[in-house]
């Protein structure tokens, strides 16, 4: 079976390719069809090889397949090559399987809108490519679909054109992730040129060889990774594209922007976590970032009233668990939060979406209000998710992720213990926030008119993940409730082992921070809640402590400044001057071509004359 | 036999003079004769036999006929010929023949720079020529050829809008 | 034969082209800037068969012919493009009509 692993990736590129001909020219069923199914039998083959991979691991625990080669240059050759092993086959199982219930959820929440068949070229292609990210078993492929999967982000953010707000949303992502996508480039450039590989794998062997621990190069190169994965996964300092993000449709929000793309700087870490050992300054700084963004994105939900904004900021903030775990080494658990993150963010933004395709595309908390009963799918795959990001004790897939990471940070010594009081404050705040939203947009009174019936469609995907978010946290337990450890048996051939807190009682303080987070939101918003008073604080969070402000004064600006400095300079005046003499000089020479046969004769004559006495004289 | 090359030299370039002055084009074509034929006479004096015969036959037979055959299809007529005395007023003709004798004068020097050589009194008669021309030259009569064709070809589509009145 | 001074023949084929080329200029009606072309041609010619004559060698007449060659070819093409000009412009006047103006 491993053999059709190439089939993952084509299939869904195929899909866009064939949805990107026939624009125009298929019917909607077609491009529906077209669009989920490609993703849906791409998913089918992940899921057989996977099934395949478990029962007999092949060699390694690492499938290769070289495709061709790509070129062969001043010694370094580089193949275009997938590489399945338990890391990139978790991801390609997420990317797959949840991708497939998205599209599906796509297929029914676009209907009716203009550009139908577009928008799931550009969702195919960027399935395509961030399978190819996950599955390239080199840097330059990998980078590839990094590429790839940051071009269908701007695309899709900027899906309904129409509105010159959705384009500008649209840029600010592509640039903001462009100065991480150079980082990373550069680190690429000096993994290859230092390594002299590109392949992955060779060039983590070759690094644990040849750098030792602390060296300057691996410092430099880990530091340019964790610069193209904090851009790519909105952390700080370039995290402020992902709230404006969300202009794009609520499908490409849940896929892109919570469960696959911006996860992918998660991946990278994890990937080349042999050169982040041999760089404890850039792991701690990976830890660092990651408890100051789950901090204070977690702050800046709290004063949000649009529901997509408070998820677009719960990423970020679970991201930053990601990250933590990431800095304290407990590699497995980090992609544990991924893999559970994917769900119930992915069952969030979805049941978001279910609410908003019936209420006229109204996204304001507080215009909602009394959906619990209207719209008890919606409500209940909400709650679901909700419990799940506010990782309720026992029940939930959020409560065994989050605390594998807290345990992981409890055990990794002092400096851990203050990322775990970080990671356990924000816990708290998690459940405030979103059961802040819950009881806000589900109870009380309604204020907005509800129509319409959900389709299977819609069910489907919103019951398949509600059922994933609860359970899936079963394939990892903690010691203290059975110790379950399918996830961390299947990635310990590629990420080292997770250290985990001896005691209990890190683990019990952090599930009471969340149920007090919850416990608060209930006693302050059970009652009809009217919008937030704009106090300086409340603004001032609402703007995620105006990066955006300072940004705008720190570098847009005077970029701006520079641009229309130079657009008319010195330099440019010198070009204008030739061509202003070139011009003159036509507009003389022209009156020349008079059509006079004898005056061109007589200029022929002239001209041989003085030629003639040149050479005479001479 | 110096003097034979004076005299006809001499009769060349009178000819050319008339040639170029004369208002009615059949008197310039009788000049323009006049000169070809006194030029075949300066060839066979320089000791160029075959040069001067083809002289008389191409130019001065085939060459000039054409022309007698082209103003008889013009059909000149005396306007015509009160037109061309008008256009050639001093003001119209005295600027290009400076021009011309400029051009002349520096040729001229040119001629007399060379020194005091003179020619070979010997005859290099059409064997000699036909021999060059089919050996070391004969690429050359090859694209002669080629623009000979160039030329009917060219004439002869010329001909036939001519004949169709376009 | 006697020899001739190079000057002499050169001479006659500087004044000759001058000629030529006064007449080009000075004359407006296409037929007899076309003969006075040929002077022109011509005025080459002599110049080549005196430059032969110098050297007792064959080659002088050998351009000579293909000078010819070209005579006769630009005759041919230029007396059939003058006979279309009088019919569409009943004129042969080179300042009369500026269809080569840029």
């Amino acid at each position: 079976m491993h053999e059709l692993l190439w089939l993952v990736p084509t299939l869904p590129l195929l899909g866009s390719v064939i949805l990107m001909l026939g624009a125009g020219r298929l019917s909607i069923r077609a491009e529906a069809a077209t669009g989920a199914l490609s993703v849906g039998f791409a998913a089918v083959i992940a899921f057989t090889i996977a099934g395949g991979f478990l029962l007999s691991p092949p060699a390694g625990a690492a499938y290769e397949q070289t495709l061709w080669r790509w070129f062969d240059v001043g010694g370094l050759s580089v193949t275009i090559g997938l590489r399945l092993d338990p890391l990139s086959l978790v991801m390609m199982l997420v990317i797959t399987g949840v991708g497939f219930l998205i599209h599906l959820f796509a297929t029914e929440f676009m209907e009716g809108e203009e550009g139908y068949g577009r928008f799931f070229a550009y969702l195919n292609l960027f399935v395509a490519a961030m399978l190819l990210l996950v599955l390239g078993n080199n840097f330059l492929t990998l980078y590839t679909g990094w590429e790839g999967v940051g071009l269908c982000s701007y695309l899709l953010i900027g899906f309904w054109w129409r509105d010159p707000a959705n384009g500008l949303a649209a840029r600010k992502a592509f640039i903001v992730t462009r100065i991480g996508d150079t980082a990373l480039l550069i680190g690429l450039l000096l993994i290859a040129s230092r390594l002299g590989t590109l392949n992955i794998a060779g060039a983590m062997h070759n690094a644990a060889q040849s750098w030792p621990a602390g060296s300057p190069t691996a410092t430099l190169a880990a530091f340019l990774l964790l610069g193209g994965a904090a851009g790519k996964s909105a952390q700080l300092p370039l995290q402020t594209w992902l709230p404006d993000a969300m202009a794009g449709p609520t499908p490409v929000s849940a896929l892109i922007h919570a469960a696959t793309m911006v996860t992918a700087g998660v991946y990278l870490i994890a990937r080349t976590h042999v050169l982040f050992l041999l760089a404890p300054a850039a792991q701690y700084t990976v830890g660092g970032i990651g408890a100051a963004t789950l901090l204070l994105a977690g702050f800046s939900a709290l004063a949000q009233n649009d529901i997509k904004r408070i998820l677009a900021y719960s990423t970020m903030s679970q991201i930053g668990y990601m990250f933590l775990a990431l800095g304290v080494g407990a590699w497995g658990a980090a992609m544990f939060h991924l893999l559970t993150h994917a769900f119930f963010k992915a069952l969030l933004f979805l049941s978001a979406g279910a609410v908003t395709m019936r209420l006229h595309h109204e996204q304001d908390i507080f215009k909602m209000g009394g959906l619990a009963r209207r719209l008890p799918v919606a409500f209940w795959s909400f709650l679901t998710g909700s419990a799940a990001l506010a990782a309720l004790p026992l029940v939930t897939a959020g409560f065994y992720s989050k605390e594998a990471i807290l345990s992981g940070a409890w055990a990794d010594g002092n400096s851990g213990r203050v990322l775990w009081a970080a990671g356990v404050f924000g816990a708290f705040i998690t459940g405030l926030y979103i059961f802040r939203a819950v009881f806000i947009a589900f109870f009380g009174e309604a204020h907005t008119e509800v129509s319409g019936r959900y389709g299977w469609r819609v069910i489907l995907p919103l019951t398949v993940l509600s059922v994933l978010s609860v359970l899936g946290g079963l394939i990892e337990l903690p010691p203290a409730f059975g110790h379950v450890t399918l996830l961390s048996n299947l990635l310990a051939p590629v990420l080292p082992a997770t250290k985990e807190a001896a005691s209990v009682v890190p683990l019990l303080v952090a599930s009471l921070a969340g149920l007090l987070g919850i416990g608060l939101a209930a006693v302050l918003y059970w009652r009809p809640a009217r919008p937030p008073a704009e106090t300086p604080l409340w603004r001032f969070w609402h703007a995620a402590a105006g990066f955006d402000w300072l940004y705008e004064r720190l570098l847009v600006r005077p970029v701006l400044w520079a641009a229309r400095a130079g657009a008319d300079d010195m330099i440019d005046s010198v070009y204008d001057a030739i061509a202003w003499t070139a011009r003159q000089v036509h507009e003389q020479v022209r009156r020349t071509q008079s059509g006079r046969v004898r005056l061109y004769t007589a200029g022929l004559a002239i001209g041989s004359i003085s030629l003639i006495a040149i050479a005479m004289i001479r | 036999m110096n003097a034979m090359f004076d005299i006809a030299a001499g009769i060349a370039v009178l000819a050319t003079v008339m040639m170029i002055t004369r208002p009615s084009a059949v008197h310039a074509l009788l000049y323009l004769t006049v000169s070809l034929l006194a030029v075949a006479m300066v060839f066979f004096v320089l000791g160029a036999p075959f040069a001067a015969a083809l002289e008389v036959i191409i130019y001065a037979g085939a060459i000039m006929v054409l022309f007698v055959f082209v103003v008889m299809m013009l059909n000149i007529g005396g306007e015509a010929e009160a037109l061309e005395t008008g256009w050639l007023k001093p003001s119209a003709w005295i600027g290009p023949s400076f021009l011309a004798l400029l051009l002349g004068l520096e040729l001229g020097a040119l001629a007399v720079s060379g020194g005091l050589a003179r020619t070979a009194a010997a005859v290099v008669g059409p064997q000699a020529v036909g021999i060059a021309l089919t050996g070391p030259y004969m690429l050359a009569v090859e694209i002669a050829s080629f623009l000979l064709l160039a030329a009917v070809v060219a004439a002869f589509h010329l001909g036939r809008a001519v004949m169709r009145g376009v | 034969m006697t020899a001739i001074p190079l000057d002499q023949g050169l001479g006659l084929a500087a004044a000759l082209f001058a000629l030529g080329l006064a007449g080009v200029l000075v004359r407006r009606n296409l037929l007899f800037m076309l003969m006075s072309l040929e002077v022109m041609l011509n005025a080459a010619g002599v110049a080549f068969v005196v430059a032969g004559a110098r050297w007792a060698a064959a080659d002088g007449q050998i351009m000579f012919i293909l000078v010819l060659t070209f005579a006769a070819s630009e005759v041919s093409v230029g007396l059939a493009l003058i006979l279309l000009m009088h019919r569409r412009n009943s004129t042969l006047d080179a300042d009369a009509n500026y269809h080569l103006r840029g």
